[in-house]
């Protein structure tokens, strides 16, 4: 067992610096002494079986617990130096820095357009044309301004499931995000959706720093450059991605992706 | 165990691969007592059983590229199949081996061999234990044993040595002798070849143990 050892590697700069976390829901202790240190634009995969803590984790990093009653956090995680688990963190700015997707694309019930400009509307950006170039700049960070373009005022709700989470994408990136948490953002999808979304995330990588986590292993190998193996709570493995499927330190990793439990 | 089928298929190639290994050492074996005896039938026998390894080398291989593609295989199992790819094709070689020195046995039963065949068998003889232990280390992803098998290839490397200065030697005395020392020669040579893709299947076991590139000649 590795937890409980401070989990960095090669000479990445780090984005986020998790020390000594611990998370109980009630009696139940979900986080246990997470250590790990998740590098600048790179891709981190979070993988394991179900229960394994890796939701909780990723849930962490923007605060998203905190809507959970009876949860209990211990333990420090530095973004850009600042501890982000105090009570004093603003957690409406932290979530412009550090934006998620989820697992079902939620677009708003309104038009493409408004979908990006709300965000930076109530961050505080009110100038039309300004909110217009935004919205044109995340469609095309998004790969899906082509697709959208001519009809930017048709309800969201009219694109395919695959379009609305790159509309969900490209919502997040219209806040200027320097994180971009994926919970499972492709498990309601296609396969050609799928492999969108994958290669927008490799894209994605060189302007922001991408945490994924994923059921789906074969996502995890193609598209991380790191993976971190979760179970029962705690860190199993953290690794380079091509090293952690090809030859894991933890004999629990190996059983786990050859698929000998789970 | 959450994949069974899967698990069960890999278990069927992992048993297939160390059948055709063990074709491949008895036909080596065989095909040179053959050479050694005179003897058609069991030439005839390498010949047939030559057969059986193209077919299990075939239907290996395709098992290897369904797995791939179908399972996604990772870590200790990718890098089995990825070895079995391999070693498959070295078995095969050695199989293809033997059905030449086969075929040198029919096409010298009328000669007389130059003098009684001693180093040549020993040739064999080593090739078919290190292929039998390598398929050992193969069924257990032994890597030290693989190792240890590999180091044998100077044994067979220096007995070829030696089998080639003396046919040269024969055939410079008496030029009547060239016929069937060169046939020897050729045997001699092919059997170095099968020391040198055993030496490659233990590679390949070493790969498939540890994940760890490696170069045993």
């Amino acid at each position: 067992m590795v937890s409980g050892k401070k989990m960095s590697i090669n000479q990445e700069v780090i984005e986020i610096s998790v020390k000594d976390l611990n998370l109980w829901y009630d009696e139940n202790h979900a986080l246990i002494d997470i250590e790990i240190e998740i590098p600048k634009n790179r891709i981190t995969a979070l993988i394991g079986p179900s229960g394994c803590g890796k939701t909780t984790f990723i849930r962490c990093l923007d605060r998203m617990n905190d809507l959970i009653p009876g949860t209990v956090t211990k333990g420090e995680i530095l973004v850009n130096g600042g501890d982000i688990t105090r009570r004093d963190v603003d957690v409406v700015s932290l979530r412009k820095k550090i934006g998620m997707v989820f697992q079902k694309p939620n677009p708003f019930p309104s038009s493409i357009f408004e979908n990006i400009a709300y965000g930076p509307r109530i961050h505080g950006e009110n100038n039309k044309e300004r909110l217009t170039e935004i919205v044109e700049e995340s469609l095309k960070r998004a790969a899906l301004w082509d697709e959208v373009k001519d009809r930017l005022n048709l309800s969201a709700l009219s694109l395919s499931g695959g379009q609305q989470q790159r509309l969900c994408i490209a919502r997040t990136l219209a806040v200027e995000p320097d994180i971009i948490l994926f919970d499972e953002p492709c498990s309601a999808l296609d396969p050609i959706s799928t492999s969108k979304i994958e290669d927008l995330m490799v894209e994605l990588r060189k302007r922001y720093t991408i945490v994924i986590v994923t059921h789906n292993m074969q996502q995890a190998a193609r598209v991380s450059d790191y993976t971190a193996f979760f179970l029962n709570g705690e860190l199993i493995e953290f690794d380079e991605t091509r090293k952690l499927f090809k030859t894991p330190r933890e004999k629990s990793t190996e059983d786990y992706i050859t698929g000998r439990f789970g | 165990m959450t994949r069974k089928q899967y698990h069960n298929q890999l278990r069927k190639l992992k048993e297939d691969t160390i059948t055709m290994g063990n074709i491949a050492k008895d036909n080596v074996l065989g095909a040179t007592i053959s050479l050694k005896d005179h003897d058609p039938e069991l030439a005839k026998k390498v010949i047939e059983a030559g057969s059986d390894i193209d077919e299990l080398y075939a239907q290996i291989e395709d098992t290897c590229f369904a797995l791939l593609a179908l399972q996604q295989p990772m870590a200790r199992d990718l890098r089995m199949i990825g070895a079995i790819l391999k070693i498959n094709i070295d078995v095969e070689r050695i199989g293809d081996i033997a059905f030449e020195i086969a075929k040198i046995t029919i096409a010298t039963l009328e000669e007389n061999h130059i003098k009684p065949l001693v180093d040549i068998p020993r040739m064999a003889e080593i090739c078919s234990e290190m292929l039998a232990s390598s398929m050992e280390a193969f069924e257990n992803s032994d890597d030290r044993l693989a190792r240890k098998i590999a180091k044998r290839d100077n044994e067979v490397d220096a007995l070829f040595d030696q089998v080639r200065r003396e046919l040269i030697t024969y055939m410079i005395e008496d030029p009547k002798t060239i016929k069937n020392a060169s046939h020897l020669t050729f045997v001699a040579r092919y059997l170095e070849r099968c020391g040198d893709h055993i030496t490659n299947i233990c590679e390949s076991i070493v790969y498939m143990a540890t994940g760890e590139r490696t170069d045993l000649n």
